[in-house]
């Protein structure tokens, strides 16, 4: 009896190994080739000369650590890492703060709230080039919208900029053109946080005397603790892969003025065909997100441990 | 003491509206501040006279659609470029790629969420690494493989082609990620009961996992949308002609002729902005949602 009954689970159990694999090859192949491979071949990469069309004349050769040594004199990357690192800390706190307002303006009970949420979404659906497009525009030295903004809200104190031709003008433009596209992304994930914050936890906090100050500061943000975490790390790797808006609007100039790590990787592997130094660049993006990353699932680990 | 509550809930209520002014003094300009680089464009193309646009350009005439207006600088890009064949490029790429990206995406995480087999806490454990590579990080290298790699017919490099934009893409950690929170979530009575009627799996996937599944499906392919359909940094290496050029490249080089010509270049972005603007609009509420899914944690 027992033998017969075991046969047909034992088959349907291979059966289901059979078809666990058939339905995962699809997928586990293209991610093998297109993401795998070519993470493993920039790691390799990364200690050769290798260039996108090789010279039959001069083999790729393994070069050890001279592509991280060279990285370290050149100034184009050494600006490209700390404008991302400057473009972090001004536009992670700008755009996750009014993330945050945004999204507690909306979610009130008032009338006319969805169509408040969909113009601030609107920017998400534009595409990058075009929004980079648009702000070159605005941007316009002399008499573009921007400039005329500012000479009519200062009475003129302040003059027309060439915002994209000045070098300490042209990557605080872009951040605020990045931020104007990418925040109604973070508001709807701080929406949809808001929403799952139970009630009665405000009731409770009215009853007991808190003015809405106090319910922001002792409810909404410690129960928004997790989603902040996730805006935060999430708006600061998007900010280490900045990458249209600067290659449509400045190509990285002027004098590396808004070079960031992925214009020059792609100058670099693509323009100058040096895949091997770009390789090495990208390596070091990579182990910079990585530790964005880490850093989010550590703080949202200690998050489950404690409660 | 009526009297007492009667002006209490008097200035109680005034306050109240005042507040309520206050928000949608605030809300107003922050929507203006969302929505004028927005009406600036679609304004700025339909103004025929390059002149005009460019006198109205640092004035708040910059919003009000005047002097003669018309469709000329639409004419003009199409008189100057395939506008169609760009559209067309851009929307086979994107819809091709989120297409096969939800059948085989799917499928891989109902493996993953449902059956029982050797090694799949290790393959969980693998896509949910992969996560973490961003696509930037690999597209040196990627252009390294796919210029090398052969495709049917004898041909010996991917570039400028269609796959080479497509292919790379269809499988995504993060889409099998999201499908496979979605089908731990779903009750398995259904799926057990027609495992003892004799159903294949592959039925009881298509036939009773599937209509369940439509807000994942959705949710995948709407964020696969917004990821990939302003693509500008893949299709620049790979693309050489304009014969297989998504939209956003043929933009950016009709936008690097010089002279600029505002209108037309405003013509071209509105051509863009407008039809997902439109998609958008449509199916608003699925948006939100899909991107609301993105916060939730791992």
């Amino acid at each position: 009896m027992t033998a017969i009954s075991k046969t047909p689970l034992s088959s349907r159990r291979r059966n289901e190994t059979i078809m666990a694999w058939v339905f995962s090859s699809p997928a586990l192949v293209l991610l093998t080739v297109f993401l795998l491979t070519p993470f493993l071949m920039a790691v390799a990469l990364a200690f050769t000369d290798q260039r996108l069309i090789p010279n039959p004349n001069l083999p790729t050769q393994i070069i050890w650590l001279r592509n991280f040594v060279r990285m370290f004199q050149d100034e184009a990357f050494l600006r490209g890492i700390l404008n991302n690192f400057y473009f972090v800390v001004v536009v992670v706190p700008i755009q996750t703060a009014l993330a945050l307002l945004l999204a507690i303006l909306v979610n009130q009970k008032l009338k006319g709230m969805n169509v408040f949420r969909t113009i601030y979404f609107s920017p998400v659906v534009t595409t990058m080039v075009v929004v980079a497009i648009i702000w070159t525009f605005l941007y316009n030295p002399g008499e573009g919208l921007i400039n005329k903004f500012i000479q009519t809200i200062t009475f003129g104190m302040i003059g027309p900029q060439k915002w994209l031709q000045n070098t300490k003008l042209v990557f605080p433009a872009i951040m605020l053109l990045s931020i104007w596209q990418g925040v109604g992304f973070q508001m709807v994930i701080y929406l949809a946080g808001l929403q799952e914050i139970p009630t009665p936890l405000y009731e409770a906090a009215e009853v007991d005397g808190a003015s809405k100050l106090q319910q922001f500061l002792y409810v909404t943000l410690p129960q928004l603790r997790n989603t902040t975490i996730f805006v935060v790390l999430a708006t600061t790797i998007l900010a280490f892969k900045l990458f249209t808006q600067v290659e449509v609007m400045t190509k990285g100039g002027p004098q590396n003025a808004s070079m960031t790590t992925i214009v020059h990787v792609v100058h670099q592997g693509w323009g100058q065909l040096k895949v091997g130094y770009a390789s090495a660049i990208s390596l070091v993006f990579f182990l910079i997100v990585l530790g964005v990353s880490l850093l989010q699932r550590y703080f949202l680990r200690e998050e489950k441990a404690v409660n | 003491m009526t009297t007492t509550t009667a002006i209490h809930s008097t200035g109680y209520r005034v306050r109240k509206g005042l507040r309520i002014g206050f928000t949608y003094l605030l809300m107003s300009l922050l929507a203006i501040f969302f929505l004028f680089p927005i009406v600036f464009m679609l304004v700025s193309s339909i103004k025929n006279n390059e002149t005009q646009v460019m006198s109205d350009m640092s004035t708040l005439y910059a919003f009000v659609p005047r002097g003669e207006l018309g469709l000329q600088n639409y004419y003009d890009v199409f008189a100057q470029l395939d506008f169609g064949h760009l559209m067309f490029n851009s929307v086979l790429i994107v819809a091709v790629m989120v297409i096969l990206g939800l059948a085989i995406n799917s499928l891989m995480a109902y493996a993953l969420a449902r059956l029982r087999f050797r090694g799949r806490e290790l393959l969980l454990a693998v896509v949910v690494a992969l996560i973490i590579i961003p696509f930037e990080s690999v597209a040196v290298p990627l252009l390294l493989l796919v210029n090398r790699l052969p495709w049917f017919g004898g041909a010996t490099t991917w570039l400028d082609t269609y796959h080479v934009q497509i292919i790379p893409f269809v499988a995504d950690a993060f889409s099998i990620f999201l499908f496979y929170q979605f089908f731990i979530g779903l009750p398995k009575d259904l799926e057990e009961a027609a495992l003892v009627d004799g159903a294949s799996l592959f039925r009881i996937f298509w036939n009773i996992v599937l209509p369940l599944s439509r807000p994942v499906f959705a949710t995948v392919a709407i964020l696969q949308f917004l990821t990939h359909w302003g693509d500008f940094l893949w299709p620049l290496m790979v693309t050489r002609g304009p014969e297989v050029r998504p939209l956003m490249i043929g933009m950016q080089q009709f936008f690097g002729l010089d002279p600029k010509i505002w209108g037309d270049i405003m013509a071209f972005a509105s051509m863009i902005t407008i039809p997902v603007l439109v998609v958008f609009l449509l199916f608003q509420k699925w948006f939100v949602q899909s991107v609301a899914s993105t916060g939730i944690k791992g």
